[in-house]
C-alpha cells in the first residue's frame, strides 16, 4: 500500500537506469561545466576514466588493478573459508554438546563484543604487516557471526523432526550431514553473508593501514597523492567486488538449499 | 444430560489423568531431545565460570612465562593500566577523555545517520515513485564498504571531527534507511483506508498511522545502525584520528606495548555491550508502549 500507484516491472527498470543516468549526467554537469565543485575534491568523470585507464593499463602504487584487486580478493578468500571453518566447527560444538556450550559460550561472550577492526592492532603486535596477520583479522571477525547464527539455527530446528530422524536410527556423520546441517542451514548462510560482509570491511580498514599490493593500498596512496580521481577508482572497486561476491553468495545459498529455490 | 457432564465425579478424575500423561509425555520428550542438541538442557553456570577460569589462567600463565610486554599482558595487568590510565594522561589525555571523545564522535555520526536515514526510508517506503528513483542510487552507494570512505572523508572534512564523522555516517546510514523502508511497507492498509475515510489528511497519516506502524521496525534498525556506527567509529580512530579510544590503541601498537592495545580492546567492547544492552531495552519499551497503545 503506496502513495504514487504500482509501475509495471519495465517501467521500474527504465526508472532506475534513467536515474543512475541523471546521477552520472549531475557528476559531470557539477564537476565540468557548471563548476560547482572543485576538482581537486571530487574528480571529474574525465579524471574518473584517466585513472581507470593508468590502473588498469599502466601502474599505481606498485601494480596495476588486477594485482591490487587479486591481492585483497585473494585474502578476503582465503581468510573467508578460515572463518567458515572456525565458525561452522565451533557453532556446532557448542549447539550439539551441553558441556562444551556451557564451558566455551561465557569465554565467547567475553570476546565477541570486541568490533572486528579492534583485532586489527592486536594482530599487527603478534603477526606484523604480512598476509598472516590479515588472515588472522578476518578469521578472527568473521567467524564471531557464523558461531552466533549456526548456534541460533541448530535450536531452530523442528525438535518433531529431530526425534524422527532419532528414531530412524540417524546418528553419527548421518546425524550431522543430513539432519543438523540442513535444518541450520537457513541461519547458517545469513552467517555466510555476515562473515563475507566483515571479511571485505577488515580487509579494507587493513590495507589501508599497511599493505604492498590491495585496493586499500590504492585507497592510501590517493590520499596521499591527493589523488581524487584514483581514490574514486578505488572506492568503486571495493563496491563492484562487494557486489560479486554477494552474488556469489547467492548462487552458492542456491546450491546449498536446493529445497528453497524459486 | 449437560449436568452430569459437568459434574465433578465425572470431570476431576480426567483432569488429573490428562495432567499426569501430559507431564510424563513431557519429561520423556525432554529426555529425547537432551541427547539430541544442547539448547533442550539447562545451562549450568559451574561449568562456565570454569571456563572463564581456564582461559584466564592460560591468558595470565601464558603472559608471565613469555615475559614480553609487546607480545602479550597479563590481565592482572590490562585492569592496572586500565586504573593507572584512568588518572594519568596517555596520548594527551587520560582514559576518559578518549572515551568522550570517542561517544562525541559516535554521538555525531550515529544522530546525522537516524536524522537523514530514518525519513529518507519512510518517504522511500511510502511514495513508490520516489523509492523507483532512489532505489538503484542507494543500493550503488551501499555497496561501499563504510571504510573505503577514508580517503575523501579526509580530504573533504580533515582528520578532526568531520573526517570520522564521515565515516561513522556511512557505516550507520544504509541500516537506519532500509529499517524505516521495511516498517513503512508494513503499514496495514486497512488502517490507512480508515483513515483516508475519515478524512485525514497526507500528513496526519505520516503522523498518527504511519510512523506508530513502522516503529518497531525503525528501533530494530536503530540498535543495528548503533552497533554499526561504533563498529566504523573503531576503523575512523585507527585510521585518520588523533584522540579517542580506538588512536589509543593505534599509539600502543607503534610502543609496541600491548596492553595498550588490549585496555582499548576492553573499554571498547565494553562500550559496544553497553550501547547494544540500551537499544535492546529502548526497543522494549518501545514495543510496551505501542503494544500499550494499540489494546
Amino acid at each position: 500500500m503506496t502513495n504514487g500507484g504500482e509501475m509495471s516491472i519495465w517501467a521500474q527498470r527504465t526508472t532506475a537506469l534513467g536515474s543512475i543516468a541523471g546521477l552520472l549526467l549531475l557528476w559531470w554537469i557539477a564537476t565540468g561545466p557548471a563548476g560547482w565543485v572543485d576538482t581537486t575534491r571530487f574528480p571529474p568523470p574525465s579524471d574518473f576514466l584517466e585513472s581507470l585507464r593508468q590502473i588498469t593499463f599502466g601502474n599505481y602504487a606498485g601494480g596495476d588493478l588486477a594485482k591490487h584487486a587479486w591481492t585483497s580478493t585473494s585474502l578476503v578468500v582465503r581468510g573467508f573459508a578460515i572463518a567458515t571453518v572456525l565458525g561452522l566447527s565451533l557453532g556446532l560444538t557448542v549447539s550439539l554438546s551441553p558441556f562444551w556450550r556451557d564451558f566455551l559460550m561465557p569465554v565467547f561472550n567475553f570476546v565477541r563484543p570486541v568490533p572486528p577492526l579492534a583485532w586489527i592492532p592486536l594482530a599487527l603486535l603478534w603477526f606484523g604487516l604480512g598476509d598472516v596477520s590479515k588472515l588472522f583479522m578476518i578469521g578472527m571477525a568473521a567467524s564471531i557471526p557464523l558461531v552466533i547464527n549456526t548456534a541460533t539455527g541448530v535450536e531452530q530446528i523442528d525438535r518433531t523432526l529431530l526425534a524422527a530422524a532419532r528414531v530412524s536410527g540417524a546418528s553419527g556423520f548421518i546425524w550431522l550431514w543430513h539432519v543438523i546441517l540442513p535444518g541450520a542451514m537457513p541461519h547458517i548462510v545469513i552467517g555466510l553473508r555476515l562473515a563475507m560482509q566483515t571479511s571485505w570491511t577488515v580487509i579494507v580498514a587493513a590495507e589501508l593501514l599497511g599493505a604492498i599490493w590491495g585496493i586499500g593500498k590504492v585507497l592510501t596512496a590517493g590520499k596521499d597523492d591527493v589523488y581524487p580521481g584514483m581514490i574514486l577508482v578505488g572506492m568503486v572497486t571495493v563496491a563492484v567486488l562487494g557486489m560479486v561476491s554477494t552474488y556469489l553468495l547467492t548462487w552458492l545459498e542456491r546450491w546449498l538449499m536446493p529445497w528453497n529455490r524459486r | 444430560m449437560e449436568p452430569a457432564m459437568k459434574g465433578p465425579a465425572f470431570q476431576v478424575p480426567t483432569e488429573a489423568a490428562e495432567a499426569a500423561s501430559a507431564q510424563r509425555g513431557s519429561t520423556r520428550r525432554r529426555r529425547v531431545s537432551r541427547s539430541m542438541i544442547a539448547a533442550d538442557t539447562p545451562t549450568r553456570h559451574w561449568i562456565g565460570a570454569l571456563g572463564l577460569l581456564v582461559f584466564l589462567a592460560i591468558w595470565q600463565g601464558s603472559a608471565v612465562w613469555l615475559r614480553d610486554p609487546s607480545t602479550l599482558a597479563s590481565p592482572l595487568a590490562v585492569i592496572q593500566t586500565a586504573w593507572t590510565m584512568v588518572h594519568a594522561p596517555f596520548a594527551g589525555s587520560t582514559l576518559g577523555e578518549h572515551l568522550a571523545t570517542s561517544l562525541n564522535r559516535f554521538g555525531a555520526g550515529f544522530g546525522l545517520a537516524v536524522v537523514i536515514g530514518i525519513p529518507l526510508g519512510i518517504a522511500m517506503g511510502w511514495f513508490h515513485r520516489l523509492d523507483v528513483v532512489v532505489r538503484p542510487l542507494f543500493d550503488l552507494l551501499r555497496f561501499v564498504a563504510p571504510l573505503a570512505w577514508v580517503p575523501f572523508a579526509v580530504l573533504w572534512f580533515g582528520t578532526g571531527f568531520g573526517g570520522p564523522l564521515l565515516i561513522i555516517f556511512s557505516g550507520a546510514f544504509p541500516a537506519c534507511v532500509i529499517g524505516a523502508y521495511g516498517g513503512a511497507r508494513l503499514v496495514d492498509a486497512r488502517l490507512l483506508e480508515a483513515a483516508r475515510m475519515l478524512g485525514a489528511r497526507n500528513l496526519k497519516i505520516m503522523l498518527e498511522v504511519v510512523l506508530p506502524s513502522a516503529m518497531p521496525s525503525i528501533v530494530a534498525a536503530l540498535r543495528v545502525a548503533a552497533g554499526n556506527a561504533w563498529q566504523s567509529l573503531v576503523g575512523a580512530e585507527l585510521i585518520v584520528a588523533t584522540s579517542g579510544l580506538a588512536y589509543l590503541m593505534v599509539r600502543g601498537q607503534m610502543n609496541r606495548t600491548i596492553v595498550i592495545v588490549l585496555v582499548g580492546m576492553l573499554v571498547i567492547g565494553m562500550v559496544g555491550l553497553l550501547l547494544e544492552w540500551f537499544f535492546r531495552h529502548f526497543e522494549r519499551f518501545v514495543q510496551r508502549r505501542l503494544g500499550a497503545i494499540a489494546a
